[in-house]
């Protein structure tokens, strides 16, 4: 449980400046660090059990079917950078405390810290792979926000971008990783996967795998050829920096390598593509470190230059070379976060980062002053510092290396020559800054700060010169840390005096040569003046430029804004699609065969393909092509008839109706006929396209209906009577089995009307005064007879409706069909006695009826809660009241009435809306057939 | 039988789909309603062609399969809100842009 505590405790962490901003800035300092320090001591409560060789787990199940699990690890690796992150984490809380100024929103800082403090202890702490990825995520996100803090900075901006660019590809490159390792394993268990080392480096997946999760890592930490992110991230505020480029962000990558080393390294691929890496990071790190100006500009890139040395390390994997490794993470983190500290003091106080402006400041600032040129000795490697003592282990590892074979002296030369830069930009850094005297004046006159804000600086210092000086002092903990990296525990002892020997002559030189270099330094700048600059954001930003360009043209091509383009494509896809499944079937016709064929049938089928055809034929002829289209749903009516489906002829049947009176109306306003206008390829195309859809549809609809078919209807058909109540099956499902189903579906068709309510206001309207031919429309606008005559049927079609509506539960009926009987009968007062006759007659508004009709249904099914039964539940059975028999119909007759109420509101309030919009009842408000639209319309002559 | 109905559904799409690959809004409009009987006549045949039997209980013990009818009975009334949006909608596109096309052009004028 302390386990899960320890890792949740700063993410709840995050919310503690939000509550605590209000009330000051030293509360909500104080109240930040609680959480943190206590995941702290937590940590530290579990030092003895770990020192007893234990290796602490806690698992609780999150998503069990993706094999995700919220599963926390604590062993010695995972203590050693607890202690770094939480600690130097809460050093930089002080530290921050009192860099941001007042004015700034401390409590979002502070909380975006936070933030990523928990998302590195979750994954230094992380037990399952996939667990791990997420909380890396989690970095990336966090350090965007970090970086890109002073948002009101174009370069801010643009290094937030850049890094999470990086390290978010180099993410999504881990997560393939990661997702292969476990497929390889067959568990994203951690312990699983650490113990399963030989059978994955036999896996023929290996070197993907590898190379994936290497991009991860080498992102992340900021190694060649990735480097380039590192720099552009100082624009955030430097207890950022300190942070992130220190004891966390960059040292994900390097964690990760060292957690999975017992997995996945050992293989002449790793030794050889990680310790290049390395080296190839370490000396670009160091050479521009030596060049830049901005004091953390050179720390960046001293930052990737030490990155590189413990990849370098980690690449050889000697069990002495990963001791080095954590040694040197250890002792970077504590030199270069005090550094950055410093810069940041330096900065706060004179106003300017660069060299060029800055000097003679020992006077001003002795501590700051004494405090710098102690950590910056330990970057340098001078001897009784702690960064002497690694990069010593350093050298000798190299020495030892068989990496290149022949060329293996290759390695030390290359070692020394890092040694030589680092020691060369560290004494640039502290002498520049303190011993030469000004050229200039600084922007603010210099002072020391506050002495809290020194003293993060002072006790990293202090830690850098005690394990200089005692280095048995970092035993213990590195003995807990290599435990988990080698899968075995290591004897060894740290000691300042090895004798003389190669590796201390490689540091000699490295001194005396960095001092010279020092020494001709400005020569040096002179020669590299020749140089044209290359700046890395530039060449980013173009690439990224170039990417989205390339990417727009090649969408363009393809989305070129043409809807039948679209289709086409998306009908071509269908045709492929179906045409690959149908070659694969070995025989079309299935064993059930052919029913005979009779002659009615045959002529119905025969007026369908006529209809077909003659709807597709005549198309540009608007009207008949309507007409046709009505032959077609009629026909299709009389099918469903045929093949047992009353229900549904009845529905198709009254729907034809509505619809063609619904598609008659609309092509009232709109052009009577199309013009001849696509070329004749076109039309072949178009024909061979829908054609050889036609008939992968035709061939399919074939393909099953001879086939025999399991259904699940036997259960509708037994339990239709005994359980719904109803012995019509179709309607049963429809108002109780799939009632959720219809439920959804009236809402659509409500909302359908009530969109289309929408879309009609503020309508302009072509109307044309004459049809195509130029005939004038008839003066006669409501014929006689039909006026006689709808005005007896009204009644009649009402009795009908609600005959067809009571008897739905039993026989063909129920509410749809009843519902759409109704509304015919509507519209046909409507076009009989015109729309202000109906108007006068008929009070009332549609919506409320369609809204009415769905509250009906949905409340009929809320009532089943009342029973505590589920939603929708059919009352037949449930119904525990002393009169059953009429009660089963009762709540299925009431869910059918909200249908009815839906469908009859809904389909008024379609057509009922777009008849009256040339009428003063128009919902087009103030927009109907003024005399501008009747002129323009007048010109159109089609 | 099972072929003639067959046939009959893919001429029937075929036609629907040609309309559908047309420039002006009612063309497209019709090739779709006629599109959603084709839809709607194949998802029907999905419980097989059966004669005289609909499933309605009353004594008999051969029926139709149901789910199909419930699900294409829903789908036609569905259809028909969806036809009728998107007729709606093209005469709201020839209001606003002053012509037909399904790509709503706006430079073109009404065409003759």
């Amino acid at each position: 449980m302390t386990l899960l505590w320890i890792a949740l405790l700063p993410l709840l962490g995050v919310l503690v400046p939000a509550f605590t901003a209000q009330r000051g800035r030293r509360f909500c300092s104080l109240a930040t660090a609680a959480l943190p320090a206590l995941a702290l001591l937590l940590t530290l409560v579990q030092l003895p059990t770990l020192a007893a060789d234990e290796t602490l787990r806690v698992a609780v199940d999150w998503v069990p079917t993706l094999g995700l699990e919220l599963a926390f690890r604590l062993d010695g690796l995972s203590v050693l950078f607890n202690l770094l992150i939480m600690g130097i984490g809460l050093l930089i809380l002080l530290y921050a405390h009192f860099y941001l100024s007042p004015e700034e929103p401390f409590g979002r800082f502070y909380a975006y810290l936070i933030l990523f403090m928990a998302s590195m202890v979750g994954i230094v702490m992380a037990d399952n792979l996939l667990l791990l990825w997420l909380y890396w995520e989690l970095t990336s996100l966090s350090s965007f926000l970090l970086i890109g803090f002073w948002s009101h900075r174009s370069d801010a901006r643009k290094g937030a971008r850049m890094a999470l660019t990086v390290t978010g590809a180099g993410g999504l490159a881990l997560l393939a990783g990661l997702l292969l390792l476990g497929d390889i394993v067959g568990s994203y268990d951690m312990q699983v996967v650490l113990d399963s080392g030989s059978a994955i480096l036999a896996d023929p997946r290996y070197p993907w795998m590898l190379g994936l999760v290497l991009l991860g890592a080498f992102t992340k930490s900021a190694q060649f050829p990735f480097q380039f992110w590192l720099p552009h991230a100082m624009a955030a505020p430097t207890p950022v920096s300190a942070y992130l480029h220190s004891a966390t962000m960059v040292k994900a990558g390097i964690f990760l390598m060292a957690r999975l080393h017992p997995a996945i390294a050992g293989s002449e691929l790793w030794t050889v593509v990680v310790s290049l890496i390395g080296m190839a990071t370490l000396l670009y790190g160091a050479w521009f470190a030596l060049m830049k100006t901005d004091l953390k500009g050179i720390l960046a890139f001293s930052t990737v230059s030490h990155l590189g040395l413990i990849t370098v390390l980690l690449g050889i994997g000697s069990p002495m070379a990963v001791l080095a490794a954590l040694f040197h993470i250890l002792n970077h983190a504590a030199f270069k976060a005090a550094l950055f500290m410093c810069a940041g003091i330096i900065d706060h106080e004179t106003g300017t980062r660069e060299l060029k402006r800055l000097g003679g400041l020992r006077r001003a600032m002795p501590v700051t002053a004494l405090l710098t040129t102690l950590a910056g000795a330990a970057m340098a490697g001078v001897p009784l510092f702690n960064g002497f003592l690694s990069k010593e282990m350093f050298f000798t590892e190299t020495l030892a290396s068989p990496v290149l074979g022949g060329l293996s002296w290759l390695l030390p030369v290359l070692a020394t020559l890092g040694g030589i830069l680092s020691v060369a930009y560290s004494l640039r850094l502290v002498h520049a800054v303190f011993y030469k005297p000004a050229r200039e004046a600084p922007p603010k006159s210099p002072h020391e700060p506050p002495w809290l804000m020194r003293a993060p600086v002072a006790l990293l210092v202090v830690i850098c010169v005690l394990v200089g000086l005692a280095p048995v002092l970092a035993e213990g903990l590195l003995a807990l840390a290599i435990t988990p990296v080698l899968g075995e525990t290591m004897e060894f002892h740290l000691a300042i005096w090895h004798g003389v020997n190669l590796p201390l002559a490689m540091s000699g030189v490295a001194l005396v040569a960095g001092v010279a270099m020092y020494a001709r330094h400005a020569d040096l700048q002179r020669f590299l003046k020749g140089f044209r600059p290359v700046d890395a954001r530039l060449v980013f930003e173009g690439a990224v430029q170039r990417l989205s360009n390339r990417a727009e043209t090649t969408l363009r091509r393809i989305d070129n804004g043409s809807q039948q383009r679209y289709v086409g494509l998306l009908l071509l896809a269908s045709v492929v699609v179906a045409g690959l499944g149908l070659s694969g079937m070995p025989l079309l016709t299935g064993d059930q065969g052919n029913q005979p064929v009779d002659g009615v049938l045959l002529v119905g089928a025969g007026l369908l393909i006529f209809g077909g055809i003659g709807t597709a034929a005549t198309h540009r002829y608007r009207l008949i092509s309507l007409l046709m289209l009505s032959v077609v749903g009629l026909i299709v009516s009389l099918t469903f008839a045929r093949f047992s489906a009353p229900d549904l002829a009845l529905t198709q049947l009254s729907v034809e109706v509505v619809t063609m009176i619904l598609l008659m109306l609309a092509l009232y306003f709109l052009p009577q006929r199309t013009s001849r206008e696509t070329s004749s390829a076109r039309h072949v195309r178009d024909i061979v396209l829908a054609g050889a859809l036609g008939m992968a549809v035709a061939s399919l609809n074939y393909a099953v209906l001879t086939r025999d078919t399991t259904s699940l209807s036997s259960f509708f058909l037994e339990n239709s009577v005994s359980g719904g109540g109803g012995h019509n099956v179709v309607n049963v499902i429809l108002v109780d089995f799939r009632g959720f189903d219809t439920l959804g579906e009236i809402t659509v068709l409500a909302l359908a009307g009530l969109a289309i309510f929408k879309l009609l206001r503020r309508l302009r309207l072509f109307m044309p005064h004459s049809d195509t031919e130029g005939r004038l429309w008839s003066p006669d606008r409501y014929p006689a007879i039909l006026t006689s005559i709808s005005l007896a049927l009204l009644p009649l079609a009402l009795l009908v409706s609600a005959f067809i509506f009571l008897r739905g539960h039993n026989l063909p009926g129920g509410g749809f069909i009843a519902g759409l009987v109704t509304a015919v009968a509507m519209i046909l007062l409507y076009m009989a006695r015109g729309v202000e006759w109906a108007q006068e007659r008929l009070q009332f508004e549609y919506q409320p009826v369609a809204i009415a009709g769905v509250g009906i249904a949905t409340l009929t099914g809320l009532g089943s809660w009342l029973f505590g039964e589920p939603f929708l539940t059919s009352a037949f059975g449930h119904f525990h009241l002393p009169v059953i028999g009429d009660f089963e119909l009762a709540t299925a007759l009431l869910f059918d009435l909200g249908v009815y109420l839906a469908v009859v509101g809904a389909t008024l309030m379609i057509l009922a809306n777009l008849g009256k919009v040339t009428t003063a009842h128009s919902p087009a408000k103030g927009a109907p057939a003024s005399d501008e639209n009747l002129s323009r319309s007048s010109k159109e002559k089609h | 039988m099972e072929s003639l109905y067959a046939i009959t559904t893919g001429v029937l799409t075929a036609c629907g789909l040609y309309l559908t690959l047309r420039g002006r809004t009612f063309p497209v409009v019709v090739g779709l309603t006629l599109l959603s009987y084709a839809v709607n006549l194949f998802l029907f045949s999905m419980g097989g062609l059966t004669t005289g039997a609909a499933a309605i209980i009353d004594g008999q013990s051969h029926f139709a399969d149901p789910l199909p009818q419930a699900l294409v009975l829903t789908a036609i009334v569905i259809g028909f809100a969806m036809t009728a949006f998107v007729v709606i909608l093209a005469m709201r596109a020839r209001s606003e842009l002053g012509n037909d096309h399904v790509d709503g052009r706006k430079r073109e004028e009404p065409h003759r």
